[in-house]
């Protein structure tokens, strides 16, 4: 069974239009999916919805199971359960996922607390592993830091460690890397790779760039518009793309590439 | 060679009492050849932009515009040759006002008479209808409003254009029409572009002289396919290897 499985996901603003529409695809355990699309594709809203996190006013309709659980029917308690242990969310922006009145250590500490029962020495432990394991150096320093104290990398790996800290089976990550630097992006992507290749944690990785995409995950699906347009492993959508809207990505991000390789032969 | 059209000699700038946020940057813009200022958070593109535009001035060096200091009393002057594109299209369009006085701004301001027929060429320039006009900046999306402020910024018919991050909020298929749009201002109304980015593609596809800040200092500098083609610092070829791309 997928680890998450969703069929003809639809989520409705309250006039009634489809912002996703009949959206399905699956992620195993293990996996490495990615939703690919750009502004108003739905890929945001799809994730929401995933983890039961839609904003009021929206609805969805289909079927979501996140590990057996119904995401968008099961009662709030269940699907809260579900969110941490099995699933956990990353975002853009670290500064608004962060609470800005709370030291990166405490903030660290609220699932750890909540979902391993650690206290005292063993959390204060816990902590300075978390924060070693997105590889912060200084762990003690930044643990007593608060967010606005950080740089946007920094906050980032704090933001994924709260969300490793649930030690989650599916990690899912909306435009991780989009508000960072281009050295500090290629770091994360890198630490994101590591983490879910060692602990075997299923990613499902969402962004509009498609070479961020190909770094890291397997399978793709292409949205637009609200709807899958292709899906597929990402080689092949990159090597051989059907739909002409995946043609139009695929040749937009080429272009820059070919600029910086004519650079290297001329 | 030509007169550069801009250029920073020898420029540092430090805040009062505080560490150097620029140290000794040299860098000239001559007409004809777009030139990219690379680097990342915190190594002082931004700083050195609001020297370069006139909002800030040196603590050491000095600002030339066409081979003279660039003073008070030439503003007036600069502002006509020289113009600016902001990254956020969002937050750069006064959402009060209807496009066509937004594109008319520069007109008014620098007193050349804001006939509607200018804004409309301008509008037609940037590839928009002419009714874009009478309507507001929340009616447009982010690279119809970019397009927009890239009209507000040519009304003028300035030598000039300093583009801070002009593509770095929009998609990718989007960034490709503006960086065609770009293009072909350049070619066709003799535009220079100071193009400040992240987005070493975008460099590469725009611009012919590439200069690379790292920590307030220029690290490197030269034609575009040298500095990108055969990086002689080790930072330059850190942006370049962090630079996510196809599998071929």
């Amino acid at each position: 069974m997928s680890l998450l499985a969703v069929e003809g996901l639809t989520v409705r603003d309250q006039a009634g239009r489809a912002l996703v529409d009949d959206v399905s695809f699956a992620v195993a355990a293990g996996d490495r999916a990615g939703l690919i699309g750009e502004s108003g594709s739905g890929k945001s809203l799809t994730a929401l919805a995933v983890t039961g996190l839609l904003p009021p006013g929206l609805s969805a309709t289909g079927d979501i199971r996140l590990d057996g659980v119904d995401m968008i029917r099961a009662p709030e308690k269940q699907r809260t359960a579900a969110r941490g242990p099995v699933a956990a969310i990353v975002f853009q922006e670290p500064l608004t996922a962060l609470d800005p009145l709370m030291t990166a250590g405490r903030q660290i500490a609220g699932p750890l607390r909540r979902l391993h029962g650690l206290r005292g020495a063993a959390l204060r432990s816990a902590i300075g592993e978390a924060l070693a394991e997105v590889r912060l150096t200084d762990a003690e320093r930044i643990a007593r830091s608060y967010p606005h104290e950080l740089s946007g990398g920094q906050r980032q790996r704090v933001a994924i460690a709260m969300a490793l800290a649930c030690r989650p089976r599916l990690l899912i990550a909306d435009e991780p890397t989009t508000a960072l630097d281009v050295t500090v992006q290629a770091e994360i992507l890198d630490l994101l790779d590591r983490l879910v290749a060692t602990r075997g944690t299923a990613l499902l990785f969402i962004t509009h760039d498609l070479p961020v995409a190909a770094r890291v995950t397997r399978d793709t699906h292409v949205l637009r518009d609200g709807r899958i347009v292709e899906s597929g492993p990402i080689a092949d959508v990159i090597a051989r793309p059907e739909h002409p809207y995946t043609r139009t990505l695929v040749d937009s991000a080429r272009r820059f590439d070919a600029a910086l390789e004519r650079t290297g032969r001329d | 060679m030509t007169e550069p059209i801009i250029s920073a000699d020898r420029v540092g700038y430090a805040y009062r009492g505080g560490a150097a946020v620029l140290t000794d940057v040299s860098l000239a813009v001559p007409p004809g050849r777009n030139v990219a200022l690379v680097g990342e958070s915190g190594a002082g593109k931004t700083t050195l932009l609001r020297l370069l535009l006139g909002l800030t001035r040196p603590t050491e060096g000095a600002i030339r515009f066409e081979g003279g200091l660039l003073t008070r009393g030439r503003l007036r002057d600069y502002r006509r040759a020289v113009q600016a594109v902001f990254q956020d299209p969002y937050s750069s369009l006064d959402p009060r006002h209807r496009i066509g006085r937004i594109v008319a701004e520069p007109l008014r301001g620098l007193g050349l008479g804001a006939e509607p027929a200018k804004v409309a060429a301008a509008l037609e320039a940037v590839g928009l209808p002419t009714d874009t006009a009478g309507r507001y900046p929340h009616e447009f999306s982010g690279g119809q409003r970019q397009r927009i402020a890239i009209a507000r910024a040519i009304v003028g018919n300035p030598r000039l254009l300093l583009a801070d991050e002009p593509v770095s909020a929009l998609d990718l298929t989007t960034r490709v029409r503006i960086v065609d749009l770009l293009g072909s201002l350049c070619a066709d109304r003799g535009l220079t572009i100071l193009l400040v980015s992240h987005d070493l593609g975008v460099v590469a596809e725009l611009c012919e002289h590439t200069a690379v800040l790292e920590h307030g200092r220029l690290v490197e500098q030269g034609p575009t396919s040298q500095v990108l083609g055969a990086p002689s610092h080790p930072y330059t070829r850190r942006l370049l290897e962090s630079v996510p791309r196809l599998p071929a």
